[in-house]
């Protein structure tokens, strides 16, 4: 089992990549290869051209961009990397509790936060975490550079809303979000499968215990990862405890789930109604007043 | 008509220079060209962890990496994890005295994996070393040896470290 012929291209310069994708009409991106290797091996993608950008200078930095407020992720940051980030902990506290579920570790020092992006499975932790977080990812063209909100992203069932001619180059996170606690559950059978479901959320809590905003979403449950506004509102202005998460839990029942030949819509609405009620009981616990 | 690209990399110490057809990947290539059929190729889709090399010391699957893509770099096989006199890597050893190997197809992907993990987390739990094995799947032993044999490994290791 091995891939089908390509022609493989390697630029060292984001110009030279962005200006490869100009040029071809069939072309993937090679970031770590952790689903697209597999893809290929297994023929279910033929790309006529592979752009390898593990060579591209400028892609793999993590940084804080004081003066904007910004943490600056590049696209081709390790998923290994990004759990031993002092600086992504502090922005994002639940990022290595998130990735440690993604693969193994031996997957982890290829897989990228840009191919977790862009390759968009319902399941993948790497765009909840960003999609909880209000991540704001810049898109560049050989022509063009365009900041796309997480929000907008996923367009479709592993659809992100990227032109062929373009790459994505950076993940920016609010550097100081503010939030007082966080978390994150999932439901798989085994460790490393893809999740049946997750959830994550965020709460930013008064010191009489009230919640001031909070932020969830969940994974696996339908098409794309998807925030839940209506349970979110639901939790502001209420104390953060048991009846609060409950009501939140059932708001999330509703969600329109996916159905598959291995489990039912109703089951993915069950799974999404517990584990956002235990990611809200994590994100209380994280509290200084929980 | 494949595109061929010519690499030079280190395996196992030695400088190696070839050409490689591009879509060949870093598993393949190890087996197939230059006949170090040590690295086994299980599923060759990441699920498996037989193939688990070495790239530049961190573990990795080798169906998942394309050869053109190890130029430059220095990789370790399973051929490369014992000294050159033939002395067993502690962990050989122990997955020798413990049977943490039956049939032997994973043994090269968790001697790899946990050469990498144990060099990262000298001292680990078994619920570490169990969750460091995750990724590679064994179909006789049942985990338990191959559990007490890197818990072994890794005391013996720290031992070596300790009179150094």
């Amino acid at each position: 089992m091995k891939s089908a012929g390509f022609r493989y291209h390697d630029p060292q310069r984001i110009d030279d990549l962005l200006s490869l994708l100009g040029r071809f009409e069939d072309a993937k991106i090679l970031a770590g290869g952790q689903s697209l290797m597999p893809m290929m091996n297994m023929r279910f993608v033929q790309p006529e051209h592979v752009i390898d950008i593990n060579g591209v200078q400028g892609l793999d930095g993590i940084h804080a961009d004081a003066a904007a407020g910004k943490l600056r992720i590049g696209a081709m940051v390790r998923q290994k990397t990004l759990m031993q980030s002092a600086a992504l902990r502090a922005a994002c506290p639940m990022v290595p509790q998130a990735v440690a579920h993604v693969g193994h570790f031996q997957t982890r020092a290829r897989g990228t936060i840009g191919g977790s992006l862009c390759h968009l499975d319902p399941a993948a932790e790497l765009p909840l975490v960003m999609l909880l977080h209000d991540a704001v990812l810049t898109v560049q063209s050989a022509t063009e550079v365009h900041q796309v909100d997480m929000a907008d992203w996923a367009l479709a069932y592993m659809l992100p809303a990227i032109s062929p001619d373009e790459a994505l180059i950076e993940v920016a996170l609010p550097l100081a979000p503010g939030w007082t606690g966080s978390g994150f559950v999932e439901f798989a059978r085994r460790h490393g499968d893809f999740a049946i479901a997750s959830a994550g959320c965020l709460l930013d809590v008064d010191d009489r215990n009230i919640i001031r905003r909070a932020a969830i979403a969940v994974g696996g449950v339908a098409q794309v990862p998807t925030r839940l506004p209506e349970a979110e509102a639901l939790l502001v202005g209420q104390p953060a405890s048991a009846p609060a998460f409950a009501a939140a839990s059932d708001a999330a029942r509703k969600i329109d789930a996916l159905s598959d030949a291995y489990y039912t819509a109703a089951y993915r609405q069950r799974l999404a109604g517990v584990l956002v009620e235990r990611a809200l009981g994590q994100a209380s616990k994280g509290t200084d007043h929980g | 008509m494949d595109d061929i690209r010519h690499i030079a990399l280190t395996v196992n110490g030695q400088p190696v220079e070839c050409d490689t057809p591009v879509r060949l990947h870093l598993g393949d290539f190890l087996r197939g060209i230059l006949g170090l059929t040590g690295t086994h190729l299980g599923c060759e889709h990441g699920a498996c962890g037989a193939c688990t090399v070495l790239v530049d010391g961190e573990a990795v699957r080798s169906c998942l990496m394309l050869a053109v893509q190890a130029n430059g770099r220095q990789i370790t096989t399973i051929e490369g994890l014992a000294d050159p006199d033939g002395t067993l890597h502690p962990l050989q050893q122990a997955f020798a005295e413990k049977h943490g190997l039956q049939c032997g197809y994973c043994t090269p992907g968790m001697l790899t994996s946990l050469a990498a993990f144990l060099r990262d987390t000298p001292d680990p739990t078994e619920t570490q070393v169990r969750d460091a094995i995750s990724g590679n799947l064994c179909r006789c032993t049942g985990y338990q040896p191959i559990v007490e044999a890197a818990l072994l490994a890794a005391a013996r290791m720290r031992q070596t470290e300790g009179v150094r």
